[in-house]
């Protein structure tokens, strides 16, 4: 153990080595607090020498490591692990080079996904947009392929990211892509985005950046049910219209919203719909009464289209409020994040009325419309015993429905720990194997974020078999497995 | 040439060989690859198409005309608009999918690596694996699809995928400009892209002394913007600009220059700002050049001892063969030794016989 921390070190200095339980506490979950795991060591480097250096270190220790950026994911996947190092990226935050003649740029990993669009405008900005943007770092953006609430139309993560620079987890760099698209060879870039930190960590990224839109207008439509809402989602679609983002939300939703924003929504009411249309001018005045005509068609007699930016903001802030909100109707809840074929929106939503009720549980809906990917939070309070065992039970049983419709398990959060049980369901054995063959191509020793996505460990094929004592044992670090 | 109709059938062909194999489609590219062809003409099926989801499942085998020819009964298209090969019908699904093929709609679009939601795929084993699934939003698992589009086949055999669709624009309008300075080309098409145009396709063209822009509007208000910009490329100093209604023709030759039936197509990766240096070297030894001017994507059409120079000329920008491979040494762009060693890693893992196709890429120094 000393020897290694020694190293870590001379690699990165003392003051950036954590090894005190009460510092590391900082770095125990992330996003998602019912994970907790004290990792036994920190490592704060400053450059992407050090990242390679630290990673070549535990390649040559054989001890796994974490790398982890703001730490809000919702999914675990930066959860540490007790015998191994956590690498945080947080130091790494400098914008290498803007480009706006070629729409690109170039950032270290530890860039908050909101920094990129500042360093681009106002008359550039960076698309994907999650929730956590103001925190969150385009190093986990890129491990999680990150989406948003404009998703929908302008793609996610992985549809941004041109190239990266990487370190491998035998301590190697290699760059894949580049600034420009379409690099000799397979698409390791795409492979490598939403990997959750298993194949390597990226130490700097290539992004797309596009021109802000002309036009933007905004309006938030309020309905007796889901179902008209759900409707009128499925007409604008229709209607050959890509909103730039539709967002809805049920009624538990916009109660908890209301008490917290005060945009005077009018509580009681089934569904409320937030439709924004962006681009050309011309284009959006051509669509926007088209789509308020069609929500009023759907049944809406409350259709709020915001007068500026002022009121778009509120509506915004409104939508973005929905998780924390909840805090106010309920002691705890778990965010689920289940996506569906958007057609099938009626019945799943019925069959989430039945499970609450089954459960005794309020189940309040937030939905990115457009592309079927649901956030159902499912309430419960804590300090009642076994009501948070219940309500995890419950959110596993959404995640069936929304598989039974033909979906996925996550649209947005990623698998990190909290789904690893859940692929299995999604994925046949032969579709885990192939992924494991990605996994083993980048990382054969398992040392990149282990636990992570696959629902139980795996060993790649050239590691032998019979047991070894584990090299974490060997440097001291551990006493057993 | 065997042809299985189904995946289980691809499975048994493929585990049962002992020679090379090379997964066919339509063979709409002239440089077909060596070994024995795996073809998947028998694997026809659509699958699934959800108009109200934008959304389907394709077989590889599925041409892209049959295709488009259904989701337009709904109005809709998977929005890819290759160059048509040596037939009429185009590509398959599965070809446009390993090759990563792409035409000028990829500017708004992006490209089948954007679209492509979810892929089957049949490993040298036998092995039959998905990854993604039927909806547009999903970071369940590993994206084997990306991985697998633009493979050219050196992975495993593709045998179906699941494809998000767009609704088909209302109506197209083209703006259409020339001029036979380079700078003025580049200046103007960098400009454009400062502009939140949204257009489908912003092209450039060269050809001998002269060349120009083109920008297609798509939408509620084409027609509108296309006007409006007509008068922004003037101002730019591009000449005879006009605005087309009837547009199809002026991008079918876009797509035609991606193409050639006898010389030779190097396909340049690079910025837009590297336009006036693609098409100046390209203009040196006589060759034809079509653009993507958003996306610093090239076809220069050239005669095949043009190539080496033209590469040496353009570094470090990648250039691949994309059709004439046979009268060329080198079809594929090199690239460093550590990327190489990942390349291989990952097809030592997906095709541990070494039964399909090379690499898309070289180690040798162009």
């Amino acid at each position: 153990m000393d020897e290694v921390l020694g190293e870590l070190r001379r690699i990165v200095g003392s003051q950036w080595v954590l090894t005190d339980a009460g510092e590391l506490r900082t770095y125990a979950s992330d996003g998602l607090l019912q994970y907790e795991v004290t990792p036994r060591v920190a490592v704060l480097p400053g450059s992407a020498d050090e990242v390679r250096a630290v990673v070549a270190l535990c390649a040559r220790h054989g001890l796994p490591w974490v790398a982890r950026g703001a730490g809000s994911g919702l999914s675990g996947g930066a959860l540490p692990i007790v015998d191994g190092l956590l690498i945080v990226m947080s130091r790494l935050t400098r914008v290498l080079k803007v480009d706006l003649d070629n729409g690109r740029v170039l950032v270290e990993p530890g860039v908050t996904n909101a920094s990129v669009s500042a360093a681009v405008g106002p008359h550039f900005f960076y698309p994907p947009d999650p929730s956590s943007q103001i925190v969150c770092t385009i190093g986990g953006n890129v491990a999680e392929n990150s989406g948003g609430a404009h998703c929908f139309k302008y793609g996610f993560t992985t549809n941004y990211v041109l190239g990266l620079e990487v370190v491998l987890p035998d301590g190697s760099a290699v760059t894949l892509g580049g600034p420009e698209p379409d690099a000799a060879g397979l698409d390791l870039v795409g492979a490598f985005v939403g990997s959750e930190g298993t194949l390597g960590v990226a130490t700097a990224v290539w992004l797309r950046v596009v021109p802000r839109p002309e036009a933007v207008r905004t309006l938030v439509a309020f309905f007796d049910s889901t179902r008209e809402a759900g409707e009128a989602v499925s007409r604008i679609v229709a209607a050959g219209v890509v909103p730039g983002a539709i967002e809805m939300m049920d009624k538990p939703s916009i109660r908890a919203v209301e008490e917290m924003a005060h945009a005077g929504y009018p509580v009681g009411r089934g569904a409320a719909l937030l439709v924004e249309l962006d681009g050309p001018e011309t284009e959006c005045a051509a669509l926007f009464d088209e789509v308020a005509a069609l929500c009023a068609e759907c049944g809406s007699d409350d259709v709020r289209i915001a007068a500026d930016e002022a009121q778009r903001e509120l509506f915004w802030k409104t939508r973005k409020s929905a998780f924390p909100a909840m805090g106010r109707l309920s002691p705890n809840y778990f965010v689920q994040d289940g996506v569906i074929p958007r057609t099938r929106l009626p019945e799943v939503l019925e069959r989430i009325d039945e499970l609450s009720a089954e459960y005794g549980l309020m189940v309040a809906n937030v939905f990115h419309a457009g592309d079927g990917n649901l956030h159902p939070l499912v309430c419960y309070d804590g300090r009642v015993e076994g009501q948070a065992a219940r309500a995890e039970e419950l959110s596993g049983r959404i995640l069936d429905v929304c598989l039974e419709a033909g979906g996925s398990i996550t649209g947005e959060h990623g698998v990190g720990v909290d789904k690893r049980k859940h692929m299995p369901k999604m994925f046949a054995e032969a579709d885990l194997e192939a992924f494991q063959r990605l996994r083993c191509a980048f990382d054969p020793a398992g040392l990149a974020n282990p636990g992570k996505v696959m629902p139980t460990p795996r060993l790649c094929g050239e590691v032998p078999g019979p047991y070894r004592q584990h090299p974490l044992e060997a440097a001291g670090l551990a006493e057993r497995f | 040439m065997t042809a299985p109709s189904t995946v289980d059938e691809a499975a048994a062909l493929i585990t049962g060989a002992t020679t090379p194999l090379a997964p066919r489609g339509a063979g709409s590219r002239w440089g077909a690859t060596d070994g024995t062809p795996v073809d998947t003409s028998g694997l026809n099926q659509i699958l699934e198409h959800n108009p109200g989801d934008f959304t389907a499942v394709l077989q590889a085998g599925v041409s892209l005309v049959e295709a488009q020819a259904r989701f337009a009964t709904a109005g809709q298209w998977l929005a890819v608009d290759p160059p048509t090969g040596r037939h009429e019908g185009g590509g398959t699904i599965g070809g446009l999918v390993a090759t990563a093929d792409s035409g000028p709609c990829r500017q708004r679009y992006g490209g089948l690596r954007d679209l492509v939601i979810g892929i089957t795929v049949v490993l040298s084993d036998g092995t039959v694996a998905s990854s993604g699934g039927k909806v547009i939003k999903n970071v369940a698992g590993y994206d084997l699809g990306k991985l697998f589009t633009g493979s050219y086949g050196s992975l495993g055999l593709i045998a179906s995928v699941a494809v998000r669709l767009h609704p088909l624009p209302r109506a197209t309008v083209t703006v259409n400009g020339s001029t036979v300075d380079i700078a003025v080309l580049q200046k103007a098409a960098l400009e454009l892209n400062r502009r939140p145009l949204e257009a489908l396709s912003l092209d450039a063209r060269w050809n001998g002394e002269g060349g120009g822009l083109l920008v297609r509007f798509g939408g509620a208000s084409a027609a509108t913007q296309a006007a409006a910009l007509g008068l922004v490329l003037q101002q730019l100093g591009l000449t005879d600009v006009r605005v087309e209604n009837d547009d199809e023709a002026l991008w079918q030759a876009q797509r035609d220059g991606q193409r050639s039936r006898d010389a030779v197509v190097l396909k340049v990766s690079g910025q837009p700002g590297d336009l006036s240096r693609v098409i100046g070297a390209a203009r040196d030894v006589g060759a034809s050049v079509v653009s993507r001017a958003g996306l610093g994507l090239s076809w220069i059409r050239c005669s095949p001892d043009a190539v080496a120079g033209l590469r040496a000329a353009l570094k470090p920008l990648a250039g691949t063969v994309t059709d004439g491979a046979r009268l060329v040494d080198q079809v594929w762009p090199s690239v460093e030794p550590g990327v190489a060693a990942l390349n291989r890693r990952v097809k030592e893992r997906f095709d541990p016989a070494g039964r399909f196709p090379a690499l898309p890429l070289s180690t040798v120094e162009a």
